[in-house]
């Protein structure tokens, strides 16, 4: 049987998506049990393999392979014999004479998870590579979103505000958004929104007054490099949240905030934002969890809907 | 003054029994018989009877085309011997019909000094099964700063000068190079980029790199750096060369500058002429290079302008790399294909096989172009030419496979494709360096 990847969001069908979010939802009573775990994936291995920082994806990926009883291994390049200049063909070699079922990887560079997957048995789920895609990222977000707006996102308005050129998140969310019905809308600096990206069906704004129409606008995170000499994305942050950082007066009553984190508070979103209840942040969060479950399990038993009822 | 060497090998003496014969510069198109006579073709026509010790070929249905000719390659020699060298480099243009090739200076040493190019002179002279010759560097170590003894290296037999690789960074760069190669009489080559719009770039900047996410290199990158060459080039009455054009801005100023009269000349490579961005959603590493996959109206109007002489010849751009540069995440990978061994089947394929050129264009662009750019004799299938011929089989269909190579590296953008077009024998300066035995 081939293996199933996760490398991008394009890897799943419309279906495939709906099936992972019902499974997702059928973890959640699990996670409100006084004994949080269940024997799902019991004797599979996962390893979670983080070469770039993380604290969100790396620890709910950890956290959900526990809760499914399955065995996990974490490797940072810090510590690792990456730092000993060990490629990422030979830590594939290496990893997978352990014989994982599942290698997680977060990597800097674009096209690793192929590197990756061509040298183990194991199936990849992409946790981020460079700037190409984020696709559990994106799976948690439409979860959040089916949460709190109900099952049919069709037809909804997303606003993406920011960075888009360095943006592995928007380009997942792009595409998954628009899969399940969304309209999408990005808005943010010319300097930062990529040559070509109204090929991919969605509109392009730079100014952030016409965002009036969208239920949900979705900002990401600032990088303070893209500040650095030579690089001139922006002349400052401090002109950045003059002009895009959101405000709850610049929010109209209704619309609702997501950000994938970490956030920046007070440059691409006011602290008035960023503490109040109504945004989506800690929600996305808490999705996290069971998404990355669904995905786990999925990936091991496969996307038929047989088998779903077993699961608790 | 020689400015190619090759080892030497026996003389041959061969009788090509009816083979298409195409030499588009005699204007022959026709069924013929080629005899070949100490290295030497002694007759062409019908029916020709094989002299004693001539070895008779039966070339029946197949092409004998005039030998091919590369201004563009990167034979690794000095110092990445392992991706490949004058041996493994020739014998794999060989198997790509070529009969002259010409390798770049950015190797390690560069070729910078006359004492390093009359070194590797003596390394062809050993190694070589075609005749091979070699660009001087414009800039001491490429570095850009300062201009290298350009005469004592032409003296030496430098063919050109080139940075390959490297952009000339300035504009007074430029004119001195232009200003110098008056002294020299040899072409200075420019490989267009301008850096400032490349950095950290890793494929064309259009739509498909905007969805992957990947930095993007816009067709200005080349083609404003293009113009600034061709201008001074103009200011100075130079002859310029341009190596592998890929954008359709360029070609724009290409024609501008071919239509004042000026002397220039330019190259491009089989995979701009027959790939686009399109190939890097696979994120597959042996398809990124530089200058980047274009858009598909790029690769049009690359097309075109080598149909109509704009672009004046094809050119492989073969750039060997270890498997360690390349089995890597598309991201930290080298750039560069090889493509001595695949170029004409990949053209006959892609461009002959659907009429958007045909045979004789082809085989021109791929021969005698080139070689009147390299101010060599150009190869010609007529009696008294030294014999610089390759034979071909166009019905022969073939895949291309890691293991087919004779290459060192097998780092082709072309993996898997299946061609049309074998080359069944190659006779380079009158030896035979290549001889298919499939």
């Amino acid at each position: 049987m081939a293996k199933r990847d996760l490398i991008s969001i394009e890897d799943l069908s419309r279906e495939q998506v709906e099936l992972l979010l019902d499974t997702a939802e059928s973890f959640l009573p699990v996670l409100q049990r006084d004994i949080k775990k269940v024997p799902t994936l019991r004797g599979r291995t996962i390893v979670n393999l983080f070469w770039e920082a993380s604290t969100r994806t790396s620890s709910s990926f950890d956290l959900a392979a526990k809760r499914l009883s399955a065995d996990t291994i974490a490797l940072k390049a810090s510590g690792s014999a990456v730092e000993k200049g060990e490629t990422l063909k030979d830590t594939a070699i290496t990893l997978s004479a352990y014989g994982p079922d599942i290698i997680v990887m977060r990597h800097p560079s674009a096209g690793a998870c192929q590197v990756l997957s061509a040298n183990t048995e194991a199936s990849v789920i992409n946790a981020g590579d460079g700037k190409h895609q984020h696709p559990t990222q994106c799976l948690l977000d439409l979860f959040a979103l089916r949460q709190t707006f109900g099952r049919d996102l069709g037809g909804m308005k997303v606003a993406i505000v920011g960075d888009i050129l360095h943006s592995r998140v928007a380009r997942s969310d792009i595409m998954g958004f628009q899969l399940l019905g969304m309209d999408v809308t990005l808005v943010g600096p010319p300097t930062l929104i990529p040559r070509g990206i109204d090929q991919m069906g969605v509109r392009v704004e730079h100014d952030i007054a016409r965002l009036r129409d969208a239920d949900v606008i979705y900002l990401l995170r600032i990088q303070k490099e893209r500040i650095s000499e030579g690089a001139n994305f922006l002349p400052s942050l401090r002109e950045y949240s003059r002009l895009y950082g959101m405000t709850r007066a610049r929010l109209r009553p209704g619309q609702r905030v997501m950000h994938p984190g970490p956030i920046n508070r007070g440059v691409e979103i006011g602290p008035d934002i960023a503490d109040d209840d109504e945004n989506l942040i800690a929600l996305q969060v808490f999705s996290g969890l069971a998404v990355r479950m669904a995905i786990l399990y999925r990936t091991v038993v496969g996307y038929s809907d047989a088998g779903s009822e077993e699961v608790l | 003054m020689d400015r190619t060497w090759h080892k030497p090998l026996p003389a041959a003496d061969l009788l090509l029994r009816g083979g298409r014969v195409v030499d588009p510069r005699s204007g022959i198109d026709a069924v013929q018989d080629v005899l070949v006579k100490r290295g030497r073709i002694a007759e062409t026509g019908a029916a020709i009877t094989a002299p004693k010790g001539a070895r008779e070929v039966d070339v029946t249905g197949m092409l004998v085309l005039p030998g091919f000719v590369d201004l563009h390659a990167h034979l690794r020699a000095p110092g990445r011997e392992d991706e490949e060298d004058v041996a493994s480099g020739t014998l794999a243009a060989a198997a790509g019909g070529y009969v002259r090739v010409f390798a770049m200076a950015n190797t390690d040493p560069a070729i910078d000094t006359a004492a390093g190019l009359r070194g590797m002179a003596d390394v062809a002279r050993a190694e070589a099964v075609v005749p091979l010759g070699f660009y001087g560097a414009v800039t001491r170590g490429l570095k850009g700063e300062q201009l290298t003894e350009m005469a004592e290296l032409a003296e030496a037999g430098a063919v050109a000068f080139s940075d390959d690789g490297r952009p000339l960074a300035t504009a007074v760069l430029v004119r001195r190079a232009l200003q110098y190669a008056k002294i020299t009489g040899r072409v200075v080559a420019v490989h267009g980029q301008d850096d400032s719009l490349f950095a950290g770039g890793q494929m064309h900047e259009g739509p498909v790199s905007a969805r992957l996410g990947l930095a993007g290199i816009p067709s200005l990158c080349e083609s404003l750096d293009v113009a600034r060459a061709l201008d001074m080039a103009a200011y100075e009455a130079a002859p310029l060369h341009v190596h592998h054009v890929s954008a359709a801005a360029s070609l724009e100023a290409l024609s501008r500058a071919k239509s004042t009269g000026l002397k220039v000349t330019a190259e491009a490579t089989p995979h701009h002429l027959t790939m686009t961005d399109e190939a890097v959603v696979s994120l597959d590493s042996n398809v990124k290079m530089n200058p980047p996959l274009r858009e598909e109206d790029d690769r049009q109007a690359l097309v075109k302008a080598l149909k109509s002489g704009l672009v004046d010849c094809v050119a492989t751009d073969h750039a060997p790399h270890a498997p360690m540069s390349k089995d890597v995440p598309f991201e930290e990978a080298a750039f560069g294909t090889t493509g001595l061994e695949t170029a004409f089947a990949v053209l006959y394929t892609d461009l002959v096989k659907r009429r958007a050129l045909d045979l004789g264009t082809l085989v021109t662009r791929m021969s005698q172009a080139p070689a009147a750019i390299a101010g060599g004799e150009p190869p010609a299938i007529r009696p008294g030419a030294l014999a610089d011929l390759c034979v071909v089989d166009p019905r022969a269909t073939w895949t291309v496979t890691v293991e087919g190579f004779k290459s060192k590296s097998a780092n082709s953008a072309f993996l898997g494709r299946r061609l049309t077009g074998r080359v069944k024998l190659t006779v380079a300066a009158g030896r035979v360096a290549w001889e298919d035995d499939a």
